[in-house]
């Protein structure tokens, strides 16, 4: 038996670098340091106390672990050394696995699809990348987001730091079944030791 | 002698990608300075810092493990060594935490094994800009200036990756040097106090949130701007495309006249030590560095 309320738990079990969640002692460096500050509705030491206090749809619903632009700011400054960035990634995670992200999060579409064009050959295709990002909001909404990029598209182009000829196939890795297979494996550990609280 | 290091270009340097252009650069002034990069055989995909909606900590950490294995097992005896401030940070976080938990170790080993793979922990993973602080040095890196930058006023931007949350050479987080030495080094001026300099550029969130980074970029660019800044350098790629590419964006949005080129550190020094446009990979700028351009064609 336990006296601390089920979500701190949680947390602490499957969330990475959770543990350090109850570090916390609400300084409020991290907000004051974070560059997306201003965008956030729960900085992080606001989430850490919702955690505390038992808030599970309220944090893993948040929008606000996914303004993380992993700048380490508040890593560097926070007194106590949380590391605030990973407990951010990994809450993100842990909401993307539960389904809990809503529909609309557009650094949790990037970065899904991020991790997908990675581990379909080991390295990214940064042209397939930036298409299916321009595309995540649907067809019109590509369109016009393609025009309005065409500019530095263009400009990458024509400095050779972006190759058409990438939509063919491109760079990756040799042993992509190895690495697959790793992954699955790595994924399979990982899920095992989830805990239900 | 040349000094060798098992090297992590990383998915951006590869040709035709988005920082193909620090890596020709890069592999330009290593040539000079009798650096030879042997390039991890079969390497992948750090995941960088934006993988996470979809990998798992342990996935992640498998992904750099995999790296340096491979390192490990094909180049024993040499650091590994990247360009990229994204590639850097993963690995070195990957190394450290690996070494420090037992069980990580054990459970990244197992997923490794699929691979055919063993992660030992016998490696130092290091930034490209440590490799020539501190096993070259300042003094070396300016014998070879040919061309020194003189005139030329240059904002060093850190950025955040190359900063935080590991540090070159044990210097301040929050007001680094090194870049502005670097700076100096090759006869152009710094600027010590550019206040932006280890601000953010949005990194990976330029492409999810768009306004949000571009406001944290203009605010960059305005300071090197005011500062009397001609161009911006950095050692990122992420900060270097960032600053680059949507100062149109920015421009349209802001009613401001942005022009700055944002260069690497790797081009600087080739244009100083009297190599070719081409060797420098100026080419690569999508916004010119035509005082660069200059210095090179003389």
């Amino acid at each position: 038996m336990k006296y601390r309320n089920n979500f701190l738990r949680e947390v602490e079990a499957n969330v990475e670098e959770g543990e350090w969640v109850k570090r916390c002692m609400q300084c409020g460096v991290c907000a004051g340091s974070c560059p997306l500050g201003p965008h956030w509705e729960h900085p992080p030491q606001e989430i850490f106390m919702m955690i505390r206090a038992g808030k599970r749809e309220e944090v893993l619903g948040s929008d606000s672990m996914w303004m993380c632009t992993s700048c380490y700011n508040c890593i560097a400054r926070c007194p106590r050394e949380l590391p605030i960035t990973h407990i951010m990634h990994g809450l993100a995670h842990y909401a993307t696995r539960l389904g809990l992200v809503s529909e609309n999060q557009q650094t949790n579409k990037f970065a899904q699809r991020f991790w997908n064009n990675l581990t379909k050959k080991g390295r990214v295709n940064e042209l397939k990348l930036g298409l299916s990002l321009y595309f995540m909001n649907g067809i019109p909404e590509g369109i016009k987001t393609s025009l309005k990029m065409q500019k530095v598209g263009l400009g990458m182009w024509k400095t050779k730091r972006m190759d058409p000829m990438e939509i063919l196939g491109g760079h990756g890795c040799k042993d992509t079944s190895g690495l697959q297979a790793m992954l699955k494996k790595a994924s399979e550990i990982e899920a095992a030791k989830k805990v239900k609280v | 002698m040349a000094k060798e290091y098992s090297y992590y270009p990383g998915c951006s340097s590869q040709k035709g990608a988005s920082s193909s252009n620090q890596l020709r650069s890069t592999q330009a002034i290593c040539d000079v300075l009798g650096i030879k990069l042997n390039e991890i055989p079969d390497w992948n995909c750090c995941s960088a810092s934006i993988g996470y909606a979809g990998g798992g900590e342990l996935p992640r950490l498998a992904l750099s493990a995999r790296n340096i294995a491979l390192s490990e097992k094909h180049h024993p005896n040499q650091d590994v060594v990247a360009t990229c401030a994204a590639c850097w940070l993963a690995t070195r976080e990957t190394n450290d935490r690996l070494t420090e938990n037992k069980e990580l170790f054990a459970e990244t080993n197992e997923a490794l094994k699929e691979a055919g793979l063993v992660f030992n922990g016998q490696k130092k993973v290091r930034h490209m800009v440590e490799v020539l602080i501190e096993d070259i040095g300042f003094e070396e890196m300016g014998s070879h200036v040919k061309k020194p930058l003189e005139g030329i006023k240059i904002a060093g931007y850190v950025g955040c990756q190359t900063n935080r949350p590991f540090g070159i050479n044990g210097e301040s987080f929050e007001n680094p040097m090194y870049l502005d030495k670097m700076v100096e080094t090759l006869g152009a001026d710094s600027i010590p106090d550019y206040d932006k300099k280890v601000a953010c550029c949005g990194g990976a969130l330029m492409f999810s949130e768009p306004e949000k980074s571009q406001a944290l970029v203009k605010e960059i660019l305005e300071s090197a701007h005011d500062s009397g800044a001609d161009m911006i350098v950095t050692p990122c790629p992420v900060c270097q495309m960032n600053t680059e590419v949507y100062q149109d964006a920015i421009n349209a949005k802001y009613g401001t006249k942005f022009n700055m080129p944002s260069v690497y550190y790797s081009t600087l020094m080739s244009v100083a030590y009297g190599q070719t446009a081409e060797q420098a990979a100026l080419s690569g700028q999508v916004i010119r560095a035509t005082k660069l351009e200059e210095i090179a064609d003389k």
